[in-house]
């Protein structure tokens, strides 16, 4: 599987070192919020709502440059929206990778 | 120009706000997490673009800006291409900008809401100047006020501490200033092309190098304002 990187951040950056910390802080603290209420929907089976926290999850894979990933998580959304769990399995794995990830950070 | 972020998620607009000291004059008076705070701000601030999510619980990007009855200029900001179509039916969308967001595309949606803002403000002029048009121009001679219509007028020499205004049909002598006059006739009819003179555009019968033929007049054009003279002309 891709591995994800810090290549957006440090380019929205261009350097400035309090950005890139801040920014890090928020996404960590985020990431984890955004997990744990994921994971409370889906066991739920409210998949509407894992829906809607799949598209919030989408845009920490693509600041992290998981450009596969993001594809995965996309049609993982779609297919909540129709009342789907296929790809739950590979999403797991994307979610496991960046929380080992942020916490090298 | 001045603007706000409404996003549910923090890391959206860190990301956002840190574009914006990329950006000029580009002033990030506050931020929101749910567009419900947002629309208190608004009603008691000027707010010139709004940077504004899609997807936010309850009470979506599309709620808020049904919401509002004079919105600012809006740049949508989504994950998802596939509400670009129904955002481009308000007015009031600029752009449509997809998560994440990279500089140069940044820079882009600021530069389409500049330009909408100096559209909105030429339409606004022309507008005005509509309704001016409809009303003629009185000037003061000996005492009495004369009325001139003013899409009759095809020149306005300055002379001294006098104007001479020229119509189809009669000249005037008019103590005033080519400044103090340029400010009472409409833009999409009249431009000063010279320091001593302003001329009908409409009234134009041909232009060479630097003068043109006005009735049976040739005016100077002054090199400053002849790019402007050359836009004004439907060229072929």
């Amino acid at each position: 599987m891709e591995s994800p990187n810090l290549s957006y951040i440090k380019n929205l950056s261009g350097g400035d070192i309090p950005f890139e910390t801040k920014v890090i802080r928020i996404l960590k603290e985020e990431f984890a919020e955004e997990k744990k209420t994921y994971y409370e929907n889906l066991k739920k089976g409210d998949l509407k709502l894992t829906a809607s926290n799949v598209h919030k999850l989408k845009h920490k894979l693509s600041i992290l440059s998981l450009e596969k990933g993001y594809q995965i998580a996309e049609t993982f959304e779609n297919n909540l929206r129709e009342n789907n769990t296929d790809l739950s399995k590979e999403f797991d794995t994307i979610l496991n990778t960046i929380t080992t990830y942020l916490k090298q950070l | 120009m001045n603007c706000i972020i409404i996003d549910d998620e923090a890391t959206a607009r860190a990301i956002i706000k840190q574009l914006c000291t990329k950006i000029d004059n580009l002033v990030v008076l506050n931020e929101f997490a749910n567009a419900i705070e947002a629309i208190k701000f608004l009603n008691q601030h000027e707010v010139d673009l709004i940077f504004l999510d899609i997807h936010m619980p309850s009470f979506d990007g599309f709620d808020f800006i049904q919401t509002l009855k004079n919105p600012p200029r809006i740049v949508m900001t989504s994950s998802d291409p596939n509400f670009a179509i129904e955002a481009f039916e308000y007015e009031c969308i600029v752009d449509y900008l997809i998560k994440p967001i990279l500089l140069p595309r940044f820079e882009k949606a600021i530069q389409k809401s500049k330009s909408s803002a100096l559209k909105q403000r030429v339409s606004g002029i022309s507008e005005t100047n509509e309704s001016v048009t409809e009303n003629e121009l009185y000037v003061n001679i000996d005492r009495r006020l004369i009325k001139i219509d003013i899409p009759s007028i095809y020149l306005i020499e300055a002379k001294g501490d006098y104007i001479l205004i020229k119509t189809e049909d009669k000249n005037y002598m008019v103590h005033s200033t080519l400044k103090k006059i340029e400010e009472k006739l409409p833009i999409t009819l009249f431009l000063k092309v010279h320091r001593s003179y302003i001329i009908n555009v409409k009234k134009i019968i041909d232009i060479e190098d630097n003068s043109v033929l006005i009735n049976r007049d040739v005016i100077p054009v002054s090199r400053s304002n002849r790019p402007e003279l050359m836009q004004r002309l439907n060229l072929l």
